[in-house]
């Protein structure tokens, strides 16, 4: 490897064909509106972008060869470190995967868990979500800080649930590591409580103001058709239209039990990707209201499950969740020793970036960074 | 989906793409996630019929991966009987018979498929190479779903699969000059680090064989 190789070459012009110039510039990898390592090569005509081709692998360390030489349990920890801002989610695609693949039964104390952590999870990453977007468009700060001061309220949740902020590394294969401190519940139900009060400011905040509008409406179109055939999921699907929620299609866990809607988008630009994060954190609430109420007593985890020399049956088993950031599934192939012959992540960051060039061309510059931000990808993830 | 669901599906492909080769894999595991085998000479078009047929629809392919199955040796031990020369002359008698062979070398690539439309799925394709090293093409789906783009690319990049008819594969998370497969089960690390010679026998031993010249010489210490 030549050390030179990895260096984004600088600005440089392109002739043209009609003998005016091109400019290319390389944003990233450490620009900060890519949240984190992540680089595009972007020509330029004038302000106006005639190509995009987005680099990967700053953070690779090949997550699913590691994964293929430890044991089953043993790639939940380095699950946390995907996507590291929604953990929990993780840990439970994960599980999913693991369970589909060796016929194990979750208790329902478990479960309701699971749905807790997970909402709350996607609360706090959608409240990022919106601040870091605002802080592309440059309301530097305050919206930022107002978001992560909610965050802080749910991670301190987690820390006291798992001992840890953001690596969790809480579910097990048949349930979680262990059970909801005495407590718990009635912290997390004030939590919970007082959100909608700072979904109130923060909407009236932003959701009305006139540079906001001016900057994300009709920018990043996605059309439902291409966002369709370009596998894109999560909110910046339904940004356009598609009503398909993975919580109400496949139900996993046990979420037929809880009523809730899914906010759809009529647009499919940035405006409406945005509208989406606030909208489904109220449906988030909603969810998390009734589970609070209903969480039964009984066991935390499947006692038949086993957690040493664990070795499921051979075969193969694809699971998949609704992630905050959309689909993500985890596909398995066992053959019968204790490591997995296949580990596959399927990651929403990347496959959400299959079409940045397409929402960028013919917009300004400017627009590349709020497109990029209203996708919302962890580069954890997306490089793996 | 079942066995006899997949079985229909398997007539429906074979009757509206003539002479598509495609077989069942079944998968013994809880999941019963079962899978469709097809020819690479009739991928695209079965491809084409799945995303298209109006009961199907299958709009949205969401993971796409790879998997390295190089030979190996299997054996297996069965019971049978035999006649055995015994004192008074011949018996049928139990005897253990172990029977030896090699699995062919290949790779794979698994599509899972699901309709957004109905919201039925998965259904699971999988394609394979005629072997590891020169045979290694199969077809692109590039042009039947837009999320083949860059998870055909990730495949090339780390098992070494070419995809016939993708407009841009290139190497994804490997930068480009990297010449080897990291995902295949025979990679090997390249020896290219420097190694701190911390206590661990293992980090000793390579370190040795890293930098042979540097080994300190007897009584020179």
């Amino acid at each position: 490897m030549s050390a030179t190789a990895m260096l984004p070459p600088a600005a440089m012009l392109l002739d043209s064909e009609e003998g005016s110039q091109y400019l290319e510039i390389s944003m990233g990898p450490h620009h900060p509106s890519t949240h984190g390592v992540f680089r595009m090569n972007v020509v330029l005509d004038g302000e106006t972008v005639i190509k995009l081709k987005p680099v990967f692998g700053y953070l690779h360390r090949n997550h699913e060869k590691i994964a293929e030489n430890e044991t089953y349990l043993g790639s939940m920890p380095y699950t946390d470190r995907l996507d590291y801002f929604c953990s929990l989610t993780n840990n439970w695609g994960y599980a999913l995967a693991v369970e589909k693949l060796a016929g194990i039964e979750v208790p329902e104390r478990a479960e309701y868990i699971r749905v807790i952590t997970a909402e709350l999870t996607r609360l706090q990453n959608h409240a990022s979500l919106v601040g870091f977007l605002m802080q592309d468009m440059g309301a530097s700060g305050t919206p930022l800080m107002y978001a992560f001061r909610e965050r802080e309220k749910i991670l301190d949740l987690f820390e006291a649930l798992t001992g840890a902020r953001m690596m969790c590394n809480y579910m097990r294969f048949g349930g979680c590591r262990c059970d909801l401190p005495a407590g718990w519940l009635d912290w997390a139900k004030k939590v919970v409580a007082s959100f909608p009060k700072f979904l109130d400011e923060f909407e009236t905040l932003l959701v009305g103001n006139e540079i906001i509008m001016a900057r994300t409406q009709g920018v990043g179109v996605l059309s439902r058709e291409l966002a369709i055939s370009a596998g894109i999921t999560g909110p910046m699907l339904r940004a356009s239209g598609v009503n398909y929620d993975l919580r109400k299609v496949d139900k996993y866990g046990i979420y037929d039990r809880f009523s809730f809607r899914v906010p759809l988008g009529d647009h499919g630009d940035v405006y409406d990707r945005y509208m989406m994060r606030l909208l489904e954190m109220r449906e988030s609430l909603k969810i998390l209201d009734q589970a609070m109420k209903d969480i039964p007593e009984g066991p935390f985890t499947d006692p038949k499950t086993k957690v040493r020399n664990f070795r499921p049956k051979p075969g193969e088993a694809y699971g998949r969740i609704e992630a905050p950031k959309g689909e993500l599934g985890y596909y398995l192939i066992s053959d019968g020793s204790p490591n997995p012959y296949r580990y596959r992540v399927r990651p929403p960051s990347l496959i959400n970036l299959t079409v940045l060039e397409d929402m960028c061309l013919g917009k300004n510059v400017a627009d590349v960074v709020v497109t990029l931000g209203s996708i919302d990808i962890v580069l954890g993830e997306v490089d793996r | 989906m079942t066995l006899e669901a997949l079985a229909d599906l398997k007539i429906e492909i074979e009757k509206n793409v003539p002479g598509a080769v495609v077989e069942i894999i079944t998968n013994p595991s809880v999941s019963a996630q079962h899978s469709l085998l097809i020819d690479n000479a009739h991928g695209l078009a079965v491809a084409m019929f799945l995303r298209d047929a109006p009961e199907l629809k299958l709009d949205y392919c969401s993971n796409v991966t790879g998997i390295d199955w190089p030979a190996r040796e299997m054996s297996e031990k069965t019971k049978v009987k035999k006649m055995v020369e015994g004192p008074d002359g011949p018996v049928e008698k139990d005897v253990d018979e172990v029977r030896k062979w090699t699995t062919p070398a290949y790779l794979e690539v698994v599509y899972h498929l699901y309709s957004m439309t109905l919201g039925t799925g998965p259904v699971i394709l999988r394609l394979r190479t005629g072997d590891r090293g020169e045979n290694v093409q199969v077809p692109s789906f590039f042009s039947v779903w837009r999320s083949c783009d860059l998870q055909e690319r990730e495949v090339y990049d780390l098992y070494g699969m070419i995809f016939e008819g993708h407009p841009d594969l290139r190497r994804l998370l490997m930068w480009d000059e990297f010449t080897d497969w990291p995902m295949r089960r025979d990679y090997v690390d390249p020896d290219d680090y420097e190694y701190e010679p911390t206590a661990h026998d293992d980090v000793l031993k390579r370190a040795k064989v890293h930098y042979p010249a540097a080994a300190p010489t007897e009584g020179n210490a």
